[in-house]
């Protein structure tokens, strides 16, 4: 996969992946069914197990993309790792309140929040 | 896709030909007149995506705030992949309806699909315990959060939402 095909980019930072999200609306079929491969890898084709996901550049998310996320943790779960996501949006963030999934998901505010998880 | 329409996009491209040349001072501009219009598109999601731009688009040029469209933008990407994916099951024969009807004070958008139908009480709550985990089924619950009114006729095949300018979103807890 080309970077410019990527829909995240990825960092080590004292052990734990930290994967920003490069896409701004994470809306369209394609686009999560993609993003959703690439989360899945990092998991599962990588062996990595604590992950960070940054949604700095998140603007817009729907409900396919929140199904992504929640298995993506049940993957992270499976090989007994951990997932964290943070720097979420306020409009986005509601969007985790509103269907609860902040009780079953680690938001954390800022990444330096989020590695302080690990 | 079909296209019928009397909106007023010469208007609107002129309103905003007026606030590029006055950066100094601000005029007061009147709002676009409401517009209403129809389209019809296949059982895709490309085609959902380019209908959901428009609608964007339109609530943009009467001047919306980015909280209202954050509000409709999720829902149409709800309501018209709901009419797609689940109501035509992308099947290529079958068309979605959207009509459209936008003011200064509120936005309306119908949205019919030529499926099955269903029964909108049986979709499990996905905040119950038991259903938490599963990857699926929150896109009618955050239409009901966001809108002002959700409401399915026609055995499920045909969602009206409205939402109003300005309206408050749901209060919730930190």
């Amino acid at each position: 996969m080309s970077k410019s095909d990527r829909r995240i980019d990825i960092e080590e930072i004292n052990g734990v992946t930290v994967a920003r999200l490069l896409e701004k609306k994470i809306l369209d079929e394609a686009n999560i069914e993609a993003l959703g491969q690439e989360m899945f890898a990092l998991v599962e084709k990588d062996g990595r197990k604590k992950v960070i996901l940054d949604f700095t550049h998140v603007e817009y998310l729907s409900s396919a993309a929140l199904g992504k996320l929640i298995t993506m943790h049940k993957k992270t779960a499976t090989v007994k790792g951990k997932l964290v996501l943070c720097s979420i949006q306020k409009d986005i963030l509601d969007v985790f309140k509103i269907t609860q999934l902040n009780k079953v998901l680690t938001l954390c505010t800022d990444l330096d929040d989020a590695l302080s998880k690990f | 896709m079909t296209l019928s329409a009397n909106s007023k996009s010469e208007s609107t491209a002129f309103l905003f030909s007026l606030r590029s040349l006055a950066p100094c001072r601000i005029v007061r501009v009147a709002m676009p007149e409401p517009v209403h219009f129809e389209v019809r598109f296949p059982s895709n999601t490309t085609e959902g995506l380019a209908v959901q731009e428009k609608l964007v688009s339109l609530m943009e040029s009467f001047e919306y705030s980015m909280r209202d469209i954050f509000a409709m933008r999720l829902s149409l990407e709800e309501g018209i992949t709901n009419a797609i994916r689940h109501g035509n099951k992308l099947d290529p024969n079958k068309l979605v309806t959207v009509i459209c009807a936008i003011s200064d004070q509120k936005m309306r958008v119908v949205i019919q699909d030529q499926g099955e139908g269903f029964v909108p009480e049986e979709v499990p709550d996905p905040t119950l315990e038991e259903f938490i985990e599963r990857p699926c089924g929150r896109g009618l619950m955050l239409m009901r959060a966001y809108l002002n009114v959700c409401e399915y006729s026609d055995n499920g095949r045909c969602l009206t939402m409205e939402r109003e300018r300005n309206s408050p979103l749901p209060i919730l807890e930190d």
